[in-house]
């Protein structure tokens, strides 16, 4: 079966570099171009799903494409983790086509073409993160995903999205060649490799002072997981349009971060090696305070993009503390969070976006008593918030209980209450959102009619009301999730 | 994957004397360039005499990597005594890049010149050339140190020319012919001194003689003055900081063919020569030992990585920036060869091939573009992605790869120079490569985004696509960045193969 195994990984990988080609090429005819993206997108799910299925079958796929130098190859091998983030990425990336396809055409914007490409090839780099089967591989997509992703942050093309466009290659490209590739050069030194190992590849070949910088580099370096102090980039880059923030800004990117956070403590450094470290320690102390930081934040932004930023930089450093907890406690709880807060807070965004579309308010002040015009809209905001927070009946729920269950199983108190705490505060600036929206006070009208004749587009309407409908499936199929992911936080065999 | 030590490029009796036709071939071609009747003839010459050139340097490297040391002797008096070719894997090494180098250049230069420069000086320009090549190839070949510098000097005095002709497009190319010439004179006369020196110390001229008896010489303050003068004036060849005063002007005044080979080969055969006069001429401890390394060598090439870097990112011409890049990188460069005593040379070796790919085909880029339309500025070549598609995509390849962007050579050359840091426990290092990477990441980005993506401003002067002639070479080496990005081996065979050259004196 090596041979299929190999195809899918080379075809995970050509879909959307051809889809990038093509796109390009039928860019003048925009059903065309559109059309094209979403038949790319559902056979990506497909090539996705199977290779989901088949790691899930004890049949991962691997393939080994070059060996550039002595020790180094670029070579991808699926584990359950990463065939999760696949299966999550190239799904979400056609329901935010969907939603695009209304977006951009609703807003009328430029530059249409350019946009659809640069997604394809962002995409391009999520397979080839997701798949990866060493660090040295996994920093050459990450590292393509920032410049593939740069184009839709500065897509505005003012002096605002400029300004962000340079704040986000700065820390993100600064970071990774500053902290996270000497991290990883680091990492090949002391164990000859970068290969992503069962059980933690260093474990037993380093001492403390290695141990440490290494962690903190490989950790702090990869900035996409918007760590404070290197978040910054996170908020600003809400310059973007409504789809760009959704898919890369609460899916792509960030959770690429994440995931870095988490494959380099699950199979770098491997449950044994994290309980014992003391940097692990000083990160989740870190990690904590971003989490209470980014939610008090939060609660100060009237921008409902820039509020729900604040809100990923705090739910960000759920997972990256997840990833921390001693003796692999809470990876997958972590790879859990993961998947269920792309789906609430795309869900979250792509509100945001019909809101704007729709009646071109983008503060929540304005947004009172808007619900009456648009209760669908308004009621997935209600799922996609409380999924965030983490309130039963959806998949958020199972995640934050959890976390927090194994916070408190490992008796890292600070990290359990920070994460209570934000929760909280969660329910204090997200859901009065939906409900001021949805149950006016007595007397008070909506401040804007439509711009847009008909309202939200009704594309970009059914692609939130299917995340919405995912946040709650997932309540359900959250035990599968956990028993699939369970392997990550074995130990060496 | 092409094992090196199975190349046999060229015929038994050709191989023989392979050394001496690497060097005899360009030395012909430019007295045959120079009495050429038209300049098209002089440059059909030029091609041939390199292409030759490049086989036999071909050649030289399978048989390097066999048997790891090939000698040739002239006149019949052996070494010590005679003069000696001593050609062992980092010179095959080097004579492999002068010869490509020389191959693609002059290819270029057939379309470059018509419009550079004035058509009755062509064979002069493709003689000069050929002239230029002679002397480093002989340079990176001899085995004698006198004769090493006959051949800087051969190649110094072919590039002084060559420099100042770029005066009919850009009058600035005078004053830095002069500056260069100056300069390079005080390098060479350094040189030279130093030399005398250490012939008065040892009595032999032979590099290999000379390091046996500088062996038994410890603590003499004749071979220590030497050895300081010889660094010196090798330093100012090579542009070494803070001696790199000549070197922006040489290379943005000079014609858009000297600049490609220049950027490529010049400062690297001084480098190869420092080289081979601190690790290998100069045993351990004979003149200033790892002191010299640790105190001089790595804090001036820092130094150099950084300053020169800042002065790129706040340089506005074009090519002023490149040439502010290429000191910089000179210190990426030598700061891999002062970890090398610890953790071998290979980093440091690939680095070198690797900026000579990617600064040839950054200059060749802009030597395109500059073919229909005068620039100075990164303003004068805004939004011109748009009217010359193909040589604005082979300058991204470039630019991406000396930013050290991933599956380009540029960057696994970067991870082996930290990795050899790292070997070697020096961190500071790490941390100024990635400083420096940062910064050559800021000033490549500030060309990337005048090219790509800021509009031309109103009424500006419309660049043309470069001819196919100009695009083919530059093609074919943008794609060699890329190629030896995702398999590098023949890159790392051969600064393996210079490595151990020069580890085996250690």
């Amino acid at each position: 079966m090596t041979g299929s195994g190999e195809l899918l990984i080379m075809l995970a990988l050509i879909v959307p570099l051809f889809a990038a080609v093509a796109i390009y090429a039928v860019g003048r005819m925009p059903d065309v171009r559109e059309t094209l993206t979403i038949v790319t997108c559902i056979g990506l799910s497909i090539i996705t799903i199977t290779m989901f299925v088949r790691t899930g079958a004890g049949d991962p796929p691997s393939w080994v494409l070059a060996r550039p130098m002595a020790g180094l190859e670029i070579a991808f091998r699926i584990e359950p983790l990463g065939a999760l983030f696949a299966l999550m990425a190239s799904v979400l990336w056609g329901i935010n086509s969907l939603f695009s396809i209304g977006y951009m055409r609703g807003r009328r914007e430029g530059n249409q073409t350019r946009f659809y490409v640069c997604f394809a090839l962002a995409m391009f780099a999520v397979m080839g993160i997701a798949m990866a089967a060493n660090l040295f591989t996994l920093f050459i997509f990450y590292e393509i995903l920032t410049f593939a992703t740069y184009p839709l942050v500065v897509h505005a093309g003012d002096a605002k999205a400029r300004k962000a466009g340079r704040i986000y290659l700065a820390t993100l490209v600064g970071a990774s060649l500053v902290l996270f590739l000497p991290g990883i050069i680091g990492v090949q030194i002391v164990a000859g490799s970068t290969m992503f190992t069962q059980g933690g590849l260093l474990f037993g070949k380093v001492d403390m002072a290695a141990g440490n910088t290494l962690l903190l580099l490989l950790v702090f370096g990869a900035a996409k997981a918007a760590l404070m102090p290197l978040h910054g980039w996170l908020p600003r880059a809400m310059v973007a349009p409504a789809p760009v923030s959704a898919m890369l800004h609460a899916v792509a990117v960030v959770k690429a971060g994440v995931f870095v956070v988490l494959k380099t403590s699950a199979y770098i450094f491997g449950p044994d090696l994290i309980s014992v470290l003391p940097a692990a320690g000083w990160l989740l102390w870190v990690a904590a305070g971003t989490i209470v930081i980014a939610s008090v934040i939060a609660m100060t932004k009237d921008d409902l993009k820039s509020r729900l930023a604040w809100s990923t930089v705090g739910q960000l450093a759920y997972i990256t503390s997840a990833a921390l907890l001693p003796a692999g406690a809470g990876l997958v709880a972590g790879g859990l969070h993961m998947l269920v807060h792309a789906f609430a807070k795309i869900t979250l965004f792509f509100c945001a976006g019909a809101i704007y579309v729709a009646t071109g308010a983008s503060k929540v002040s304005e947004m009172r008593a808007m619900g009456r015009a648009m209760p669908i809209v308004f009621t997935c905001f209600f799922i996609g918030a409380l999924c965030v927070v983490g309130l039963p009946p959806f998949g958020g729920a199972w995640s934050k209980f959890l976390l927090i269950t194994a916070a408190f199983g490992t008796l890292e108190w600070a990290t359990a209450a920070a994460m209570i705490v934000s929760s909280l505060l969660g329910l204090l600036y997200l859901v009065p959102v939906a409900v001021r929206g949805l149950l006016p006070v007595q007397g008070e009208v909506a401040s804007r009619g439509f711009i847009r004749p008909g309202g939200a587009p009704g594309s970009s309407v059914a692609a939130l009301m299917v995340t919405a409908g995912m946040c709650l499936a997932l309540f359900l199929l959250a035990d599968e999730i956990v028993r699939y992911l369970a392997p990550i936080a074995e130990r060496a065999p | 994957m092409i094992a090196l030590d199975a190349l046999h490029a060229a015929p038994p009796v050709l191989t023989l004397h392979a050394p001496v036709l690497l060097v005899a071939a360009p030395l012909i071609a430019a007295c045959a360039a120079a009495l050429a009747p038209s300049g098209r003839i002089g440059w059909m010459i030029s091609v041939t005499g390199s292409v030759f050139a490049a086989w036999m340097a071909l050649a030289l490297v399978g048989e390097t990597a066999r048997h790891g040391l090939v000698t040739y002797t002239f006149g019949g008096f052996a070494p010590p005594l005679g003069i000696g070719f001593h050609i062992d894997g980092f010179s095959a090494m080097m004579a492999l890049l002068i010869s490509c180098a020389g191959v693609i250049a002059s290819i270029y230069s057939g379309h470059a010149l018509t419009t550079e420069v004035r058509a009755e000086k062509h064979t002069l320009v493709q003689a000069g050339f050929m002239l230029c090549q002679t002397g480093l190839l002989g340079l990176v070949s001899t085995g004698d140190a006198f004769n090493a510098f006959v051949f800087l000097e051969v190649s110094s005095i072919g590039t002084y020319a060559l420099v100042a002709i770029g005066e009919s497009r850009d009058r600035r190319a005078l004053p830095a012919a002069f500056n260069y010439l100056i300069m390079g004179t005080i390098g060479a006369t350094f040189y030279l001194v130093g030399l005398g020196f250490l012939y008065a110390a040892t009595g032999t001229l032979n590099m290999v003689d000379m390091a046996a008896r500088l062996a038994t010489l410890s603590d003499s303050t004749v071979v220590q003055a030497g050895f300081a003068f010889v660094v010196v004036g090798l330093g100012i060849k090579a542009a070494m900081f803070p001696l790199h005063g000549w070197l922006p002007g040489a290379y943005a005044y000079a014609p858009s063919l000297v600049s490609i080979f220049l950027a490529a080969t010049a400062t690297k055969a001084s480098l190869y020569l420092m080289a081979r006069f601190v690790f290998d001429v100069f045993p351990d401890g004979a003149a200033f030992g790892q002191g010299f390394i640790h105190w001089v060598l790595a804090p001036l090439a820092a130094t150099a990585a950084i300053v020169c870097s800042i002065q790129a990112v706040f340089e506005r011409e074009v090519r002023r920036i490149l040439a502010f890049s290429s000191v910089a990188q000179v210190g990426f460069i030598l700061l891999g060869l002062s970890v090398g005593a610890a953790a071998g040379f290979s980093g440091a070796m690939l680095y070198l091939l690797a900026h000579a790919l990617l600064k040839m085909t950054l200059f060749m880029a802009i030597g395109g573009l500059a073919l229909s339309l005068r620039f100075r500025t990164l303003d004068d070549i805004a939004g011109i992605a748009r009217d010359a598609p193909w040589s604005a995509t082979a300058f991204a390849i470039g630019a991406a790869g000396l930013a050290g962007a991933p599956l380009t050579i540029g960057f696994l050359a970067k991870w082996r120079l930290i990795e050899d840091a790292l070997h070697a426990g020096q961190i500071w290092i790490v941390v100024v490569l990635a400083v420096a990477s940062l910064l050559t990441l800021l000033y490549v980005g500030r060309m990337v985004e005048a090219v790509f993506f800021r509009a031309a401003p109103a009424g500006a002067q419309r660049a043309k696509e470069a001819p196919v002639g100009v695009l083919a070479p530059l093609f074919v080496i943008a794609g060699l960045c890329i190629w030896f990005g995702i398999d590098a081996s023949l890159p790392e065979q051969l600064a393996n193969s210079a490595s151990r050259a020069l580890m085996g004196a250690l």
